[in-house]
């Protein structure tokens, strides 16, 4: 998995999450919390989608790294790859 | 001590059968029944009443994805009561308004959700979802609506069991006499269809509705009743003191004439008629009233073999000694039984009787049961009538709880 899968895949999560929002416009490098109205039961749930629909843990202590779309492809891509 | 005079201004809801009161009685008029069937999780389709109103009206995809079905219920009621009331929040203080919703029950169909959401991952914990606890706490339906309009008075709801409809609007006359606050909202909700639960207790109890026609299903008084049909729904009223509503120029729908809520101490679900009667005789006595005020008389009757007899046995009680009999009639036979909505929804479908002199009626009844056949009952077609100026509201629940509320017609 490339890192624009992961992507790809997160904004599928991110528009379950946030379905008002409009997502064609999302920069990757900028934090999401300051692009979209997400809060932190939002991130809650990415955090439980990933694990339901990609098996994929993501411990409290690297939340952080849930930031931006960008740094959600720099640490998932790695876990995605592990479970290939 | 001279108590406030409190009157309705407004009315929100959202039946089987009605998105807006005008909608709701006409088809209350016309003998359209709101019942359809469903799925029911392990159970298979079974009649049920559901809402039609649109979610998105009143809230953001996110909120009805977060929220719960009552909570969605209970701000489109809202919403829409104040809209008919004609009151923009925004000009008021919203610390002195309340928000008091009677329920059966909450957090039923959220647990069970969940429940079978880990079942689809063996059960491990770790799949529950952390919008369990203010999906399942008690006061949800009432909170959401606070968090919609941003109402920071108090907001919460009243546990009755199928009571609460009535207890809502009390409970908000109440907090108005008392001077609490000077505005409310309170009715009832329910989004008891949602979990198999409630279908699965009511048909080992021998009490869940079956017929091959769902909008037949709910027939209180006829000979082959055989149910209750489990719907969803809400109604929501704005009530102001008289002074109040007059200072604006609001239109009144009625006012609160006098109420009572007492208990069987008899049972956990087997109602105890002489508790119902006594209810209805301290209704009447509160409302400073005697039987010959009463006019209009909607029934509490779920359409279960015993339950409707015994409520037609207090009706009787109540009521005999009167040269001619109030109107009485049953909004269930539409839309089911609408739990903790039920006793509020029931009245807002005769409130119009004060205005256009119908009495709607009972329909399903091909035959009446010779233990229903009480007088006064109006059976499949509404009845015109020469005056409605009080309408008594029965709603009973289990553990015994009993209220009646009886409205009557505004006159200055």
């Amino acid at each position: 998995m490339t890192k624009e899968d992961c992507k790809k895949l997160v904004i599928d999560i991110i528009s379950d999450i946030a379905p008002d929002e409009d997502l064609t416009a999302i920069k990757p490098e900028v934090k999401l919390r300051d692009q979209l109205q997400l809060d932190s039961m939002d991130f809650l749930d990415i955090v439980m989608e990933l694990r339901k629909r990609h098996g994929i843990e993501v411990p409290e202590a690297d939340y952080s790294h849930l930031a931006s779309l960008e740094s959600c492809a720099e640490y998932l891509t790695p876990k995605f790859a592990a479970k290939a | 001590m001279k108590q406030s005079r409190i009157v309705i201004t407004g009315v929100g809801l959202t039946a089987p059968n009605g998105n807006t009161l005008a909608e709701f009685r006409k088809n209350l008029l016309n003998g359209v029944s709101g019942i359809t069937t469903v799925e029911v999780r392990f159970m298979g389709r079974h009649p049920a009443g559901m809402c039609t109103f649109d979610p998105l009206k009143y809230q953001k995809k996110k909120d009805v994805r977060i929220g719960t079905r009552a909570g969605g219920i209970s701000i489109y009621c809202a919403r829409e009561a104040l809209a008919d009331a004609g009151v923009n929040l925004e000009t008021r203080d919203r610390s002195r308004v309340g928000i008091y919703l009677g329920i059966t029950e909450h957090g039923n169909v959220e647990t069970e959700n969940e429940v079978y959401n880990i079942s689809q991952f063996k059960y491990d914990t770790k799949f529950w979802t952390h919008h369990h606890n203010p999906r399942t706490v008690a006061n949800n339906p009432a909170g959401e609506v606070s968090l919609n309009l941003g109402i920071t008075g108090p907001a919460y709801t009243i546990g009755a069991a199928c009571a609460a409809g009535n207890m809502g609007l009390i409970h908000a006359a109440q907090m108005l006499r008392l001077g609490e606050v000077d505005f409310a909202l309170g009715g009832g909700v329910s989004e008891s269809p949602q979990t198999f639960g409630i279908f699965a207790g009511f048909k080992s109890q021998n009490a869940l509705a079956a017929h091959a026609d769902p909008t037949k299903a709910s027939r209180p008084f006829d000979k082959a009743r055989n149910g209750i049909v489990i719907s969803e729904g809400g109604c929501i009223y704005t009530l102001e003191r008289l002074e109040d509503a007059q200072a604006r120029g609001a239109k009144i729908y009625g006012e609160i004439a006098g109420y009572c809520v007492n208990s069987d101490a008899t049972d956990y679900v087997l109602p105890n008629p002489e508790r119902q009667a006594e209810c209805v005789r301290k209704a009447i006595t509160n409302a400073g009233m005697t039987i010959e005020d009463i006019d209009l008389v909607n029934t509490h009757a779920t359409s279960t073999p015993q339950g409707d007899i015994q409520e037609c046995q207090a009706i009787a009680e109540v009521f005999r000694g009167r040269s001619t009999p109030p109107h009485i009639n049953n909004t269930k036979s539409f839309i089911g039984h609408a739990m903790g909505a039920a006793g509020a929804l029931e009245l807002a479908g005769n409130l119009p009787s004060f205005d256009d002199l119908v009495v709607h009626p009972t329909i399903n009844v091909d035959e009446l049961d010779p233990q229903c056949d009480i007088p006064g009952l109006v059976i499949n077609q509404p009845r015109p009538v020469r005056r409605v100026d009080t309408i008594l509201n029965n709603s009973f629940g289990m553990l015994g709880i009993n209220s009646t509320l009886i409205i009557k017609r505004f006159v200055a």
